[in-house]
């Protein structure tokens, strides 16, 4: 396989006509399953003998939270190809994905606090899981308001990969908190590679095409949001240069 | 049609609403950008081409 050939999509024309070509087979994708699983799920699964009906929450909770800590580490990889090889498309897929994955999060704080009161008697508790992800919550925040802050699209790029690169310590510990510190309310991972720990298969299979449904869904607006962003830096440059030559 | 809920059935029909109602606005939101974005494009590339 020729690795080189990955770098052409570098080519912001390149990547648009990719993206023009790959995005409604992943808008399709997205609406087939993420409708199909979370009816599936929601009309078609029975209640947890511990949990009742809240367990129908799941198919919402994992995939966001999933999503939110995987998104990041997409912006992680994208800004660090812009610090090492300076490609623009990479620094905008980052800027891009960040308000998707700060949805996401912030989809997997409210179902967990919504679900977390009749399980655990609270909304809200500085469970270790739980303080993880809020502070994702805030390092999503704070990325997206540090690149409408800088006028300079590099200089956006650099501050905006640095910070990437800090708050990838709280994307990485908010998926690994609960085996970290062993303590706090919420429970360890739902999904494993250990069949004994994962959960029953009745809600296992719906909650995979959920899981995919969220991935889908992550790459066609990630897709769209990047040719976006890709068109608004090109339209800032003409206004740039119209603006010298006037 | 409609599952036995329970007790619970505010916590789930809840979750479901608000997580669904922040997907759709995300989407919406990121077509509206995308579609207002390569209108605004094409009209600046085509007053820069008329310019010369």
């Amino acid at each position: 396989m020729n690795l080189n050939a990955f770098w052409e999509y570098a080519n912001p024309k390149k990547f648009i006509q990719t993206a023009d070509r790959l995005l409604p087979w992943f808008a399709g994708l997205a609406a087939v399953t993420l409708v199909g699983g979370l009816i599936w799920g929601f009309f078609f699964t029975p209640a947890d003998y511990r949990q009742g009906s809240t367990v129908k929450i799941i198919y919402l909770h994992v995939p966001s939270a999933l999503m939110a800590i995987n998104a990041w580490l997409m912006m992680l990889v994208t800004s660090l190809i812009w610090i090492v090889r300076r490609h623009h498309v990479s620094a905008l897929a980052a800027r891009a994905a960040a308000p998707v994955g700060m949805v996401m999060t912030l989809i997997a704080l409210v179902t967990g606090a919504i679900w977390g009161q009749p399980m655990w008697g609270t909304w809200w508790a500085w469970d270790p899981r739980l303080t993880s992800f809020l502070i994702l919550f805030l390092f999503y925040l704070g990325y997206i308001a540090l690149w409408e802050a800088i006028e300079n699209d590099d200089t956006a790029a650099d501050l905006t990969s640095i910070l990437c690169l800090v708050g990838s310590v709280f994307a990485l510990l908010s998926r690994y908190a609960v085996n970290f510190w062993n303590q706090g309310l919420h429970q360890g991972a739902s999904l494993s590679l250990d069949k004994e720990e994962n959960v029953a298969d009745v809600f296992w299979y719906p909650l995979l095409v959920c899981i995919a449904g969220f991935v889908f869904l992550f790459i066609a607006l990630v897709l769209m949001r990047t040719r976006t962003e890709i068109r608004a830096r090109r339209m800032r440059a003409l206004l740039t240069r119209e603006r010298m030559e006037a | 049609m409609m599952p036995d809920l329970g007790k619970y059935a505010d916590a789930v029909l809840s979750s479901y609403a608000v997580s669904i109602l922040m997907i759709v606005v995300v989407v919406l939101l990121s077509v509206r950008r995308s579609n207002r974005v390569k209108r605004e494009l094409q009209e600046l590339e085509s007053k820069v081409k008329s310019n010369g």
